[in-house]
């Protein structure tokens, strides 16, 4: 891990509400720093601006105050160097999983040839080898997962963004999945930032656990999972960590 | 006290085309026996007396232009052309301006009053301007197709387009697409089963225009065909000319549904 790849800085985000005209404060005052290579995952309580804060850094929204620097350079709307991945896959139901893996260098103007076998890598990089002619619609949840993470690596991001990826996920293809994700990310060390409800897959995955208060959202506290890879979810020092930020979430610590 | 309590054992299958089968030779004997009962050949034909009209009318030199191909198929060709165009025309024009009003909100405030105000107009009431305007004959008819089929066409074009999930567009500007890209590679495609189905409901109101402007504005086509044996007082002809009529839109229905199967494959599987 090596230098700030992602800096946000003092973020407040308002929405004007259309009836009435009031306005609630989703974020306020929220930074973060992540360093190159580095999982950051972030935790709180619903309605606390961990979604948009990803649609920020996305550059799908634009932020009230504040700013959000990747790779020293402002972000000023969306862009192939972040990648975002929903909890519902929002796959392409019209094209398979090929053309949909394809469909970040397809718009950057790659040539036909090239964006193919880049598309084929990430595929087979996320296990989908040999599915690449079906249609969505014919997977199940985990392949459609795995071929959104497919579709957000073929552009080559800085960063992974991830919201709620695995949110609607049955328990085994869940944590199947989030043992994928990491060797995906081993592999690759891109930066992630993946927003999650739940303080175990936050603990088995990151590097740090960001903890935000409800609305507005912001940061309350940062923990440093030190453990190494791979985890194991009956280790005692995994355990007493995951009870710290659970406790802490719901507001025991300051 | 099931339907099952009188129907023989070898109904029962998974084939439903003995039943169905059953169901049409129930309805040409009722006719048949209804027409011999009413014993008015000249206005109330026997089913037989139709199948023999078909006939002559096969073999009748057909209208100027299109003698070679007879009576009935000449006027069915002259009919098909003027559908084809017509609803080409609506389809192109229909889709192009769904996909504005749908897409931009500007656009659609600044068209949809309009839309609003002339849809609720039956195309037929557009008749007498359409003859005023063009005459008789082909341009007439291709006007009330297309304005036949033109709001339908709109409306679900307008429908599909708005419905474009909004998390499609997001990701895919995410993935670098520009706005020209997110519309015709995510908003067009999304709203291609509602485009489909609004062409399908067009081309059912177009055919339905060209008849009943083929029957006042036109000296041919299969409209014109029925109202001149309306005319002579031939009804056995024009029962034959009303079957044309359906099994043409049927079969433009049919073909419609196979071409939406195959753009739309990705629907079903």
């Amino acid at each position: 891990m090596s230098g700030k790849k992602l800096v946000i800085e003092n973020i407040t985000k308002t929405f004007l509400e259309k009836k009435g005209g009031k306005s609630t404060v989703a974020l306020r005052d929220f930074s973060l720093e992540i360093a190159d290579g580095e999982f950051v995952c972030l935790v709180g309580p619903s309605g606390c601006g961990k979604t948009t804060l990803l649609k920020l850094v996305a550059g799908l929204e634009q932020a009230s105050s504040g700013s959000i620097c990747l790779d020293g350079k402002p972000v000023s709307g969306p862009g192939p160097d972040r990648g975002l991945v929903f909890q519902d896959f929002a796959l392409f139901p019209w094209r398979d999983v090929t053309a949909n893996v394809a469909f970040g260098p397809e718009v950057l103007g790659v040539p036909p040839e090239e964006r193919l076998r880049t598309a084929r890598q990430c595929i087979d990089l996320v296990g989908l080898s040999g599915s690449g002619h079906k249609y969505p619609s014919e997977l199940s949840g985990g392949m459609k997962q795995r071929a959104a993470i497919a579709r957000a690596l073929a552009n080559n991001p800085k960063v992974l963004l991830m919201d709620e990826p695995f949110g609607s996920l049955d328990a085994q293809t869940r944590s199947q999945m989030q043992n994928e994700l990491l060797r995906i990310w081993q592999d690759n060390k891109k930066a992630v930032v993946f927003v999650t409800h739940s303080v175990e897959e936050a603990v088995y995955l990151s590097n740090r656990v960001v903890v935000m208060t409800g609305s507005p959202g912001t940061v309350k506290r940062i923990y440093n999972v030190g453990l190494p890879y791979p985890r194991s979810r009956a280790d005692g020092v995994f355990i007493s960590l995951r009870e710290e930020i659970t406790g802490c979430l719901s507001e025991q610590c300051s | 006290m099931s339907i099952q309590l009188w129907i023989p054992n070898i109904f029962r299958g998974e084939d439903t085309r003995p039943l169905r089968l059953i169901s049409i030779l129930l309805f040409l004997l009722i006719w048949e026996g209804a027409a011999l009962l009413a014993n008015l050949p000249q206005l109330f034909p026997t089913p037989i007396a139709v199948v023999t009209a078909l006939g002559q009318l096969l073999v009748s030199p057909g209208p100027p232009g299109v003698e070679w191909a007879g009576e009935l198929m000449g006027n069915t060709l002259i009919s098909l052309w003027r559908v084809i165009v017509g609803f080409s025309l609506a389809a192109v024009t229909g889709v192009l301006l769904g996909i504005i009003i749908g897409w931009w909100r500007n656009a659609r405030d600044l068209i949809e009053p309009v839309v609003e105000l002339l849809r609720p107009i039956p195309p037929l009431a557009w008749i007498p301007l359409a003859m005023l305007w063009f005459g008789l004959g082909f341009k007439p008819a291709v006007f009330l197709i297309w304005l036949g089929a033109f709001f339908p066409i709109v409306l679900n074009t307008v429908l599909g387009m708005e419905s474009t999930p909004h998390k499609l567009t997001e990701v895919a500007r995410t993935l670098g697409a520009g706005p020209w890209q997110v519309l015709f590679k995510v908003g067009v495609p999304s709203a291609a089963p509602s485009i489909m189905a609004g062409l399908r409901i067009g081309i059912g109101i177009g055919w339905m225009c060209l008849v009943a402007a083929e029957l006042t504005g036109s000296n041919s086509g299969l409209g014109y065909m029925i109202m001149y044996y309306y005319s002579t007082m031939e009804a056995a002809k024009t029962v034959a000319g009303m079957l044309m009529i359906g099994i043409v839109g049927f079969l433009m229905f049919i073909g419609l549904k196979k071409l939406e199967d195959r753009i739309l494959f990705w629907k079903a599987a």
